[in-house]
């Protein structure tokens, strides 16, 4: 046990991924230790697939080097896939098959005789909630359904190592929660959990260690509590009426709160705020200074603000994907 | 996964190669996937059965006469042809399955677990030597139906269902390659087509080559490797025996296999 957790799950080095000449990923490290949740934040095209295939033996990276486990992932390729389940972005189970085919066809492959396949099917099929549709075709299934099941199947040979890319995307809160708790049952049996996210609120709920990246690049690397303190635990959102005040609006507050305010539209001010006993402060100067207001509201944390606060740069339409 | 906690890494025995037990364990696995997945679309069968039955109806009736003199005349010269059209057209759509499991992610997964390389593909090609067989035999049962009674008898017949399964399923690595090479799946079936019909039709698989230009001649008879096919099967049913042609057929088509099983695997291993 104690040499267990000596070995780290993974063990990235200046990975590299290059199409043509766009540099997918560039220069990512990581290193999660065995037994944690890890999860990869970042927004559309941030390089988090291409981290995931580096990782997962399916592309070799351009540079840099990876450890699974201590096996190296283009040496010890085989071995490598041993120890590792990935559940890829998108579901990727036979439409024309059943869920239970579909599973003992995977528990085939990794080598369980017929019974053994059929009979772990079942048990995740049960622990997945699916048991009643196991003999449906699967082009009958919800988005979720099917989402639990590509989970399933990427466990049914009990890997050490889970890989999962966006496991939540385009599921509704409720299906999102049981997720949530399926991931949390996995570490709890002893795996370790690598997935990707492009919402803060889920890397904050699940994660050990939060890694933000963007543009191929690590941007931070902090448990959740220590990510969110960087960013301000929440944040200030201000209308004000007359957008000739703008200037003036966000220097009172860049005083009264000692953080940078950001300009989301050209009445919109956004600063971070870790106490909220300050609002009255801001309130009341703006008041005094003669600056009237049409809205305010405090918001969580999103990945924008995130963004904002790590890289000092953001635009709208990134704002609008969250 | 409540109750059951999962070995830890260090704990495992692990190796870092594949044997050739695995590798026909996972071959036989998935071709039975694609065996099963052929049966949860019975429409697909059509294809193999309806279309030989078409072909051989249509060369009959319109060629027969003007071709053979007469229909009986007729049917010993267009069922090797017929059989050879429809094992050829079936090959040239069997990459359309690979092409989608790798557009549908399904062979990331299949690329990040322990199992070989080459048996997602061998699964599929293997499970399409049905589709040869069926279109085999459909064109041989509407054959006899018309009145054709092959001299060298049921064994010769199946033989040449055998004999053309295989030349079709080394020549359907080809056609694996193309649609993983090619950016769109219409694309692999277009480029199919267009390779089908100037060798199919330009062969003496429907007409005897006597009757064509000398320069068609030479091509039909010379370069189209698929002349000696027909040329082959023709003989075996006539006379029960296998002639030079049948070996040049047979190595041929290995040959290709040979050159083809290493890229297919390569361009498959890379699309993912
Ligand atoms: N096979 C490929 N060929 C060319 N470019 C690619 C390929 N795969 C990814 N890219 C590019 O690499 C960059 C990173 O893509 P990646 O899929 O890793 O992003 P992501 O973080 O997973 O985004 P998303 O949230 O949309 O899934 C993008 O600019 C993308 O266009
Ligand atoms: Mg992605």
């Amino acid at each position: 046990m104690m040499k267990n957790n000596a070995i780290l799950a993974v063990e990235a080095h200046g990975l590299v991924k290059t199409f043509g000449d766009n540099r997918a990923v560039d220069g990512v490290s990581l290193s999660i230790p065995t037994g944690s949740i890890c999860a990869v934040l970042g927004p559309n095209g941030a390089g988090k697939t291409t981290t995931i295939n580096m990782l997962a033996t399916l592309s070799k990276p351009d540079a840099g080097n990876v450890k699974i486990f201590g096996y190296d992932v283009v040496r010890e390729t085989q071995i490598v896939r041993q120890l590792i389940g990935l559940t890829g972005q998108f579901a990727s189970i036979d439409e024309d098959l059943t869920a239970l085919e579909n599973l003992m066809i995977f528990g085939r492959l990794y080598g369980y005789s017929r019974k053994d396949s059929k009979r772990k099917a079942n048990e995740l099929l049960e622990e997945f909630g699916l048991s009643d549709v196991a003999s449906r075709a699967l082009s009958k299934f919800s988005g979720g359904m099917r989402r639990r099941l590509d989970l399933a199947v990427s466990l049914i040979s009990q890997p050490p190592l889970i890989f999962l890319d966006e496991p939540t995307t385009g599921l509704d809160p409720r299906t999102r929660m049981q997720m949530w708790q399926s991931i949390r049952n996995l570490v709890k049996g002893g795996s370790t959990v690598l997935l990707t996210t492009q919402y803060l609120d889920e890397a904050d709920q699940l994660a050990d260690n939060i890694v933000v990246i963007d543009k191929g690049r690590v941007v931070a690397n902090d448990t959740p509590d220590g990510l969110k303190r960087s960013v301000g635990s929440s944040s200030l959102h201000l209308t004000i009426k007359d957008v000739d005040n703008a200037a003036n609006a966000a220097q009172i507050i860049e005083r009264i709160l000692d953080a940078r305010v950001h300009l989301a539209e050209a009445s919109e001010l956004i600063a971070p705020i870790d106490n909220t006993d300050k609002l009255t402060d801001v309130l009341t100067t703006l008041k005094d200074a003669g600056i009237a207001l049409s809205g305010v509201n405090i918001l969580q944390p999103t990945l924008y603000e995130v963004f904002f606060a790590l890289t000092g740069e953001g635009s709208k339409d990134q704002k609008e994907e969250n | 996964m409540t109750n059951t906690t999962i070995i830890p890494a260090v704990e495992r025995k692990l190796k870092n190669r594949i044997g050739v037990g695995t590798t026909i364990r996972n071959t036989c696995t998935l071709t039975y996937r694609a065996l099963l997945k052929m049966s949860k679309n019975p429409e697909i069968f059509v294809d193999f059965v309806v279309l030989p039955v078409m072909f051989t109806l249509l060369f009959t009736f319109l060629f027969g006469g003007a071709i053979s003199g007469n229909i009986p005349n007729y049917l010993p010269v267009v069922i090797p042809g017929v059989l050879l059209m429809s094992s050829f057209t079936n090959c040239t759509t069997a990459g359309s399955k690979l092409r989608e499991d790798v557009d549908k992610g399904t062979t990331s997964r299949f690329k990040s677990m322990p199992i070989a390389r080459i048996a997602p593909l061998a699964g599929s090609l293997i499970a399409d030597l049905v589709r040869y067989v069926m279109g085999g035999t459909t064109v041989f049962v509407t054959g006899y139906i018309l009145g054709y009674r092959p001299e060298a008898g049921i064994p010769a017949v199946i033989f040449s269902i055998l004999f053309m399964m295989f030349v079709a399923w080394c020549l359907s690595w080809v056609f694996a390659f193309i649609s993983l090479c090619t950016k769109t799946i219409s694309t692999a079936s277009a480029i199919g087509v267009v390779v089908m019909f100037p060798l199919v039709f330009l062969s003496n698989a429907f007409v005897p080559a006597e009757t064509m230009p000398s320069w068609l001649q030479y091509f039909v008879l010379q370069i189209n490797p698929l002349s000696r096919v027909v040329i082959a099967v023709r003989h075996l049913l006539t006379y029960g025996t296998i002639g030079a042609d049948f070996w040049f057929a047979l190595f041929g088509t290995l040959a290709i296999l040979v050159v083809f099983i290493p890229l297919t695997v390569n361009a498959y291993n890379h699309k993912a």
